[in-house]
């Protein structure tokens, strides 16, 4: 056993004790790279540009299954020999490749180079590029560079790093003017909903990162307040941090009571009176909690058993352990940031087990001798685990699909109640 | 560098995980970043198969370069060995530890582990998918078939009196299009023929099974891809030979049964008078006559490409207006197949040059990969798919080859239905001014109410392909294109003859004669500009 089971060494309040499994082994997570996938759907006149391998542009058309957009605002910088053997300069070859880009899509008003394994490997300063490219087509385009590479990167920490990219960017807050930034990327009938609510409290007017586009960059400095709408962005967090912006601890916007959590940090953090926060929220509360409950038949008692993918594991096992009465068994995290998560290992049942890292076999078998009723797991492992009789949930339909926030509350649970509803169905 | 969109094949390693995932009692370790792991979903979702590709990967991340990453392959190896427990270990490198120069193959030797080891060294940043499957092919059957090789200028012993002619297929992998029929209905003719089939491989196969790949007395390639080079080493070491065609289509397959024989020594004619094909009498029914010269482009991987063009124009009595491939190694056969059709040929892995040529030629069907299908909606032209890169409507329910007689029965439902069917465009003529029938009008079956259905709105396939995925809804990209102010604009009488044209041609009309009076400097389209341009651009 290469595992060992230890108690957590990142500092964090409380719960110092929580026993957490760190496994090191093979991973059956996607890259960075594939946030690509909703972040350019979210920033609509930005393209991303991977430098990196065939590999690189094949995960992408296979994870995203795309290939019905006409022309997608992201392509792949494919690195080959001649780059390599130092035929040509991976510069110049990168300058050629913008260019053309460019003037074949002249409506791009940001443009992130977007490092991969390969490029990382061979060390190919994606930063100074993006500068030097900047010269050449700035203002009109900003080109902003980050790593989406597995090596650097699981999954959605590529957003992390886009986020984080952007941070710099950010014009500065003017001082003595409070303002509140939502930090992650959200579908825009999420954010629309989540601004009405943010406005009805009567905190200061909330602006998004990342914006819808990209002129749009929301302001920062040392009255800025901001809050987390993904768990995944540590880097972020801490860029904004070092721009003298308080991030206010929360629980996140999954579910009904998490939602209400959120919106409260924002509340007290702006000295909203508690009457005013009851009138904003009580009936989008009632009317997520009566939606919610319709799934708790299906649900209730049933055990689950979380595979790292996302960083959204432990906010889902609270919400579906709190709100519709599952029983987490083991959740896996590809990583976990304490001072981020504790207010949500706060609210899991006891005796909840967590996992960080991943040794895929070693967790298969954990999970077959759990024998849970439902399995969180990714694309490679969901029909194999389906063939053997134990019901799945894709994690990948988390990130793709409006979860977060009240009206979105039902959704969620109905995500995990139609496996059961199928099962039920079927007679073949 | 090279800007790619989309790929029409993924790199080498995944052409060895075919290759893995194909064969039974194998197992592949291959060091890889973190990440590379996406490739099992090709497998688990898109094949959909019961069970997860027998690779184990090292997936490394930043914190082991430099340090440990050897001995995490090695470790990695070890005990992909102890909890497999396969019959050999196939070891490999994807794009980003090709980099780092471990040499998965020197370490596997070090290991001693009690079974064959075999290194791949596939180039990432050179080769691709087919030619990985390919050469992982070739190294797997040097290395099991290899030890039972004859002295080398050793005559092929005559087959004994009494024993039937045998042969071996070679070529089907995991993920391959219609791989799984096309074996059935080879291996079911064949047997017909009076043929023993001794080894299908790689689809099916254990090492073991490779071993004895040189008993057979000849190798059937189906798919050149795959297996020719193999086939090409077995025909030196063990003077088997091999077929040359590949049975798609109702001539090749006569062809295909007439090689076979004449290795085999036996006679054909009995399989050939009882042709099992319905497509001769469907193509020859009175009602195909539409299909005459309907203007086709065919591109796909070299096999199908150049098996779908001949069967294109001499089957279905189609004009090739264009032939293509992706794969270069391939480029001599699909431009003699161009010269032999009258037609350009089309050799590239740029998917944009294709959309490129394809609006270019405003072919009337298209015969393409899934990326083809694609282009082909947003053109608004009919789309049979042909030939890989797979997407999971290739792997329908029901059993449907692309090879043999059956085959040629499945290329002429698939081929034809696309286009609008003969008899209702004799219809559609007749009843072109009916109140109750123009384009605004919708199908009569979904009422009054219903509005003509928009062109881009997303097929049933597309919603499973995205659910398949978990991908969100189909958007399409706005346009960076804006109205041109030389435009050509359209007189009231044209724009009202131009009505007076069937609904489904009329969109073709327009941008023909908006073209033609572009071209020639015309500011306003008139009725004899309408005519003009039909003239010209008639057949």
């Amino acid at each position: 056993m290469s595992a060992v089971r230890q108690s957590s060494a990142l500092p964090s309040a409380g719960c110092d004790d929580l026993p957490v499994l760190r496994e090191r082994g093979q991973r059956e997570v996607f890259c960075g790279l594939t946030g690509i996938i909703w972040l350019h759907r979210k920033i609509q006149d930005a393209f991303f540009l991977i430098v990196g391998s065939r590999t690189c542009a094949h995960l992408m058309q296979s994870a995203a299954g795309v290939m019905i957009f006409a022309e997608p605002r992201f392509a792949t910088a494919i690195i080959e020999d001649r780059d390599l053997a130092g035929l040509a300069d991976a510069n110049d070859e990168l300058d050629k490749v913008v260019d053309r880009l460019l003037k074949r899509r002249p409506d791009i008003k940001l443009l992130f180079l977007v490092g991969s394994c390969p490029s990382e490997v061979i060390k190919l300063d994606l930063s100074r590029s993006a500068e030097r490219l900047g010269r050449q087509y700035g203002p009109h385009v900003r080109i902003l560079n980050y790593s989406g590479s597995g090596i650097e990167t699981t999954f959605t920490q590529g957003e992390d790093n886009c986020l984080a990219a952007m941070v710099p960017e950010l014009p500065a807050a003017t001082p003595g003017e409070p303002g509140l930034m939502v930090v992650g990327t959200l579908a825009d009938v999420v954010e629309d909903q989540l601004r009405r609510l943010l406005q009805g409290l009567g905190v200061p007017e909330p602006t998004f990162l990342p914006a819808r586009n990209a002129a749009d960059l929301p302001p920062v400095g040392p009255d800025t307040r901001f809050l987390l709408a993904q768990p995944y962005l540590a880097e972020t967090a801490r860029l904004l941090e070092e721009r003298g912006a308080q991030r206010l601890a929360a629980p996140f916007p999954l579910g009904a009571e998490g939602t209400t959590r959120w919106l409260k940090a924002a509340a007290d953090a702006f000295g909203v009176s508690p009457e005013r926060f009851h009138e904003v929220t009580d009936r989008p509360h009632q009317r997520a909690t009566e939606a919610v409950s319709r799934y708790r038949d299906a649900l209730e008692g049933r055990s689950i058993f979380f595979f790292p993918d996302s960083q959204l594991e432990i906010p889902l096992a609270r919400f579906l352990s709190e709100e519709l009465g599952m029983r987490p068994l083991e959740v896996g995290t590809p990583y976990l940031h304490r001072g981020i998560m504790d207010p949500e290992i706060a609210l899991l049942p006891a005796g909840t087990d967590l996992s960080e890292g991943q040794d895929v076999d070693r967790q298969l078998d954990r999970c077959r001798a759990a024998t849970p009723d439902l399995v969180v797991c990714g694309l490679g492992l969901a029909n194999p685990l389906e063939a053997e009789g134990i019901a799945t949930k894709w994690s990948i339909e988390l990130v793709f699909t409006p979860v977060q926030g009240y009206e979105q509350a039902a959704d969620l649970a109905n995500l995990f109640a139609r496996p059961f509803d199928r099962r039920t169905r079927l007679e073949v | 560098m090279k800007l790619a969109v989309w790929t029409y094949e993924g790199p080498p390693h995944v052409g060895a995980m075919r290759v893995a995932t194909a064969m039974r009692e194998l197992h592949y370790v291959l060091h890889a970043p973190q990440g590379d792991t996406y490739a099992d979903l090709l497998f688990t979702m898109i094949e959909r198969l019961p069970h997860r590709p027998p690779v184990t990967y090292t997936t490394f991340q930043a914190r082991d370069l430099g340090s440990d990453t050897a001995e995490l392959f090695k470790r990695t190896l070890r005990e992909a060995h102890d909890r497999f427990q396969p019959q050999a270990i196939m070891v490999g490198a994807s794009c980003t530890a090709e980099l780092i120069q471990d040499d998965p193959g020197g370490l596997g030797r070090t290991l001693g582990l009690p079974v064959p080891v075999v290194p791949l060294e596939l180039p990432s940043y050179q080769r691709k998918e087919n030619w990985g499957a390919s050469e992982t092919f070739y190294q797997l059957v040097r290395a099991f078939a290899g030890a039972n090789a004859p002295e080398t200028g050793t005559a092929r012993p005559a087959r004994p009196d009494g024993q039937k002619p045998s042969c071996n297929i070679l070529g089907p992998t995991a993920l391959g299009f219609r791989h799984r029929d096309d074996v059935v209905e080879i291996t079911d003719l064949l047997e017909r023929l009076g043929i023993d089939v001794r080894v299908v491989a790689p689809r099916g196969a254990t090492p073991a099974d490779l071993a004895r790949l040189g008993d057979a007395d000849f190798n059937v390639v189906l798919y050149p891809e795959t297996a020719e080079t193999t086939a090409r080493w077995l025909e030196r070491t063990f003077g088997q030979p091999r077929t040359t065609t590949v049975p798609i289509g109702v001539g090749a397959t006569r062809a295909f049964i007439n090689e076979v024989a004449a290795l085999a020594g036996i006679d054909p004619s009995a399989e050939l008078d009882s042709e099992r094909s319905r497509l001769p009498w469907y193509s020859r029914s009175i009602d195909s006559t539409y299909l005459t010269g309907k203007r086709v482009f065919v591109f796909g991987d070299g096999t199908h490409a150049v098996a779908a063009a001949r069967v294109a124009a001499n089957e279905f009595g189609f004009d090739v207006v264009g032939v293509g491939t992706y794969d270069r190694t391939f480029a001599r056969e699909v431009r003699a197949v161009a010269e032999e059709l009258g037609c350009e040929a089309l050799i590239t892995d740029d998917y944009l040059d294709v959309e490129d040529r394809i609006a270019e030629l405003r072919p009337e069907l298209v015969l393409g990969t899934q990326m083809e299908r694609h282009i082909a909606k947003r053109l608004g032209i009919g789309c049979a798919v042909i030939s890989a890169p797979v997407h999971v409507q290739d792997y329908p329910a029901r059993r449907s080859p692309q090879m043999g007689f059956e085959g040629a029965n499945v290329l002429w439902d698939t081929w034809v239905h696309p286009l609008m069917m003969g008899l209702e465009e004799h219809l559609l003529a007749m009843f072109r001014g009916d109140f109750e029938f123009h384009d605004a009008a919708g199908a009569s079956h979904h009422g009054a109410s219903h509005q003509s259905p928009s062109r881009q709105s997303a097929s049933p396939a597309d919603h499973a392909q995205q659910a398949a995925v978990g991908a969100p809804a189909p958007s399409f990209e706005p346009t960076a294109a804006a109205n041109d102010l030389s435009e050509p604009a359209w007189s009231p009488d044209a724009d009202q003859e131009l009505k007076k044209i069937p609904f489904f041609v009329r969109g073709k009309a327009r941008r023909n004669t908006e073209t033609f009076a572009r071209e020639r400097g015309v500011a306003t389209i008139t009725v004899e500009t309408l005519y003009d341009a039909k003239a010209h651009f008639a057949r």
